[in-house]
């Protein structure tokens, strides 16, 4: 059930979480370089360590400057908190670890970031947390994956880099009919597309290094509760939520509260331990970010728009995957799930293959090749040969990736502009097929 | 007298133990013991058992609901009995101040202090709202934070880091089975006893209020403080900047307050604090 917002998305993305500090008055939100605080007497600091008064430690564990950062994101995308992280990867990381301990099992979607799927199929076995990837379209892969050591579901809104459209509804009812939740990377999407809680999601994460901060100058990771999901009544599958803790004053964190019980454990746990910790600085630009996130997503979708209809009809181009087009196989998932745009990242492929890939992305003046997407300036990249280069042919193919395939992320610019770029690309793709 | 099924009670995380003063908390419409968090965790820290129960059919603990004020103070006093305390501070919020000014008013003799927050007696509930209650849960959700949580609150800016004050409080109140908070409402709007309750209290009292709370606006207490002709001690104060969910908007000075005040008037061999 979605939560009720105090305001509209683009007066939170300004707002939420801060006020005008009480002492300097200042309207912009304060960096609050500081690794420490200080305690007004002993009886202070024990109670801010035994969670009897509400505070601020130790900037690892929480600082002024990231709460106004995790309170927006989270009353932009309707959860009861958040914990900004140094990365979305230490996002993901954190959810999975509060969750999953050795031993644990995790349903994947294939059409997954890179790193995403770094972490689930190489890194996280070593720690006997295993994962098993299925089609993002196949529910019934999803329902057959889910073993009686499942602990979460995992998927991105949109799939990287076939922008497969995450049926959340769907997905989360078959979650919740085991007793597990739904975590979904809402990276390329952001509140202000899709809230992901509100379709039925437990939990979200962002790489706010993408949209949410949208210039490009900081790295960072936000997760966010939807304090929906019943952790007591999953019979006993979430142990660090509904049994004592001994690392932490025996807390028993579904005790102590049952909505919360996730964040405590994450921020309690997670963070003090592992240390992904974000700066605050970080958070601030993040902020800045975030406050033009309204008008830079209508911008990104209203480009990408344009460069689609430009590049369909290009003789050199054999598809374009973009869920806004009657084409793919999720559109009309798209049109629910979706409705207001699908974002400014698209894929498509050149005839040609990596030959061809690569002259293009050497043809571009104006799009910028690297491995990042959601950044105001526009980007492209060759997947086969970068962020996807570890996996095997098949697993490409299963992936949607050829080896013509170039994802673009689409920026802020004059999109007459980023045409132009676009046919000087195809122009060199064009010279180097012939 | 015993209670099968047990009901849910959280100590603040640690166990009670004789010969220390008790202090329990109830909690108010459609909520459960996790409003209460911190304050119980300091009080538990600090020689004092805690008692912080889900009253019946609310969070952990199993029904029936209780449908009127009198039955639920008749039922608080019973659990404290039921665990083996005589003695007992009640602290209470909204619905839960009544409950604690009606079992004060039952039981003078048990209870050594009444800590009201957000209390206003009579309680009448706004008809649209205890429409919604039946009608249209969600609605009746969004009018409760609408009207519980200061301007500040509404966008955030909360003192426990990270957290979606008025997100966490309609995900608190959904958890709840439906019908809940309608039959709570409901106790509150048909209470009338207050007046005569506050006559019959014997104990230091505190009247704690919160100067942005629309739902019981600190002006409308002073009716209910004229009302305790029995106590020497009746003591009315104003938390500045939070609103009528202010153990959440305003958890230090309201423990502060709760603090203060027992600590001011020890009882049973407690020491001044």
């Amino acid at each position: 059930m979605p939560i009720h917002r105090n305001a509209g998305a683009d007066t939170l993305a300004l707002h939420a979480g801060q006020t005008p500090d009480p002492v300097h008055h200042s309207r912009a939100t304060p960096i609050h370089f500081t690794t420490s605080y200080v305690f007004d007497d002993s009886e202070h600091a024990a109670a801010l360590f035994n969670q009897e008064r509400a505070g601020h430690v130790y900037s690892r564990i929480s600082n002024p400057t990231n709460a106004v950062l995790e309170e927006r994101i989270a009353a932009l995308d309707g959860g009861v908190g958040a914990i900004a992280c140094a990365s979305g990867q230490a996002a993901l990381m954190l959810a999975i670890t509060t969750l999953v301990g050795s031993g644990g099992h995790i349903v994947a979607s294939r059409s997954l970031y890179g790193g995403s799927h770094n972490l689930l199929g190489y890194t996280l076995p070593r720690f006997g947390i295993r994962t098993t990837f299925v089609p993002a379209g196949d529910l019934q892969a999803w329902r057959d994956a889910i073993r009686p050591d499942t602990r979460l579901l995992f998927g991105e809104s949109i799939g990287n880099p076939g922008l497969e459209v995450l049926d959340i509804p769907a997905i989360s009812a078959i979650a919740h009919d085991a007793r597990v939740p739904l975590l979904v990377d809402a990276t390329l999407v952001t509140p202000m597309l899709q809230c992901p809680l509100d379709l039925g999601a437990d939990l979200v994460m962002h790489s706010a290094t993408k949209y949410l901060g949208g210039h490009g100058v900081a790295i960072g990771g936000l997760l966010v509760d939807g304090g929906s999901f019943d952790w007591e009544g999953s019979g006993g599958n979430f142990p660090t939520l509904t049994e004592p803790y001994d690392g932490f004053h025996g807390m028993d964190f579904a005790e102590e509260s049952p909505i919360a019980a996730f964040l405590l454990r994450a921020r309690r746990e997670g963070l003090r331990d592992f240390g992904a910790c974000l700066s605050p600085m970080n958070a601030f630009q993040i902020l800045q970010g975030m406050e033009t996130l309204g008008l830079r997503m209508d911008r990104h979708v209203d480009n990408a728009r344009q460069l689609v209809a430009h590049l369909v009809k290009h003789p050199l181009v054999e598809s374009v995957s973009w869920p806004e087009l009657d084409s793919h196989p999720d559109h009309a998932l798209a049109a629910r799930l979706l409705p207001k745009g699908c974002g400014g990242v698209f894929s498509f492929s050149l005839k040609g293959g990596r030959k061809a890939g690569t002259a293009f992305i050497e043809g571009l003046r104006l799009f910028s090749h690297l491995a990042n997407v959601g950044d105001a300036k526009s980007l492209a990249i060759h997947p086969a040969s970068t962020t996807h280069f570890r996996m095997s042919p098949e697993a490409l193919l299963a992936a949607g990736i050829t080896e013509g395939t170039i994802r673009l992320s689409t920026g802020l610019e004059t999109v007459a502009d980023l045409i132009e770029d676009l046919d000087r690309g195809l122009h060199a793709a064009q010279k180097a097929n012939a | 007298m015993t209670f099968s099924p047990t009901p849910y009670c959280y100590t603040g995380g640690r166990k009670t133990e004789s010969g220390r003063p008790t202090i329990l908390f109830i909690h108010g419409a459609g909520h459960d013991h996790s409003v209460w968090t911190l304050q119980s965790r300091h009080f538990a820290s600090h020689g004092w058992n805690v008692l912080a129960p889900d009253l019946p059919g609310h969070g952990r603990s199993p029904g029936p609901q209780l449908e009127s004020i009198e039955a639920l103070a008749d039922w608080v006093l019973d659990f404290a009995a039921s665990v083996g305390i005589e003695h007992v501070a009640l602290a209470g919020h909204s619905m839960g101040s009544l409950v604690a000014l009606e079992a004060a008013a039952r039981a003078p003799a048990r209870v050594t202090h009444l800590l009201l927050i957000g209390s206003v007696a009579p309680m009448p509930v706004a008809p649209p709202l205890l429409d919604a209650t039946l009608s249209n849960r969600d609605r009746a959700h969004a009018m409760i934070n609408q009207w519980s949580y200061a301007p500040r609150a509404q966008l955030g800016a909360s003192s426990i880091p990270g957290i979606n004050l008025t997100a966490l409080n309609e995900r608190l109140m959904q958890r709840q089975a439906a019908g809940v908070l309608h039959k709570d409402m409901a106790a509150c709007n048909a209470y009338v006893g207050g007046f005569e309750a506050a006559a019959r209290v014997a104990c230091p009292s505190l009247l704690l209020s919160a100067a942005l709370d629309r739902m019981t606006p600190p002006k409308a207490i002073t009716p209910l403080a004229a009302a305790f002709t029995s106590t020497a001690t009746v003591r009315k104060l104003v938390i500045p900047g939070a609103g009528h969910a202010m153990m959440s908007e305003a958890p230090g000075a309201v423990l502060d307050a709760l603090w203060n005040f027992v600590g001011a008037f020890p009882s049973f061999g407690q020491e001044p604090q």
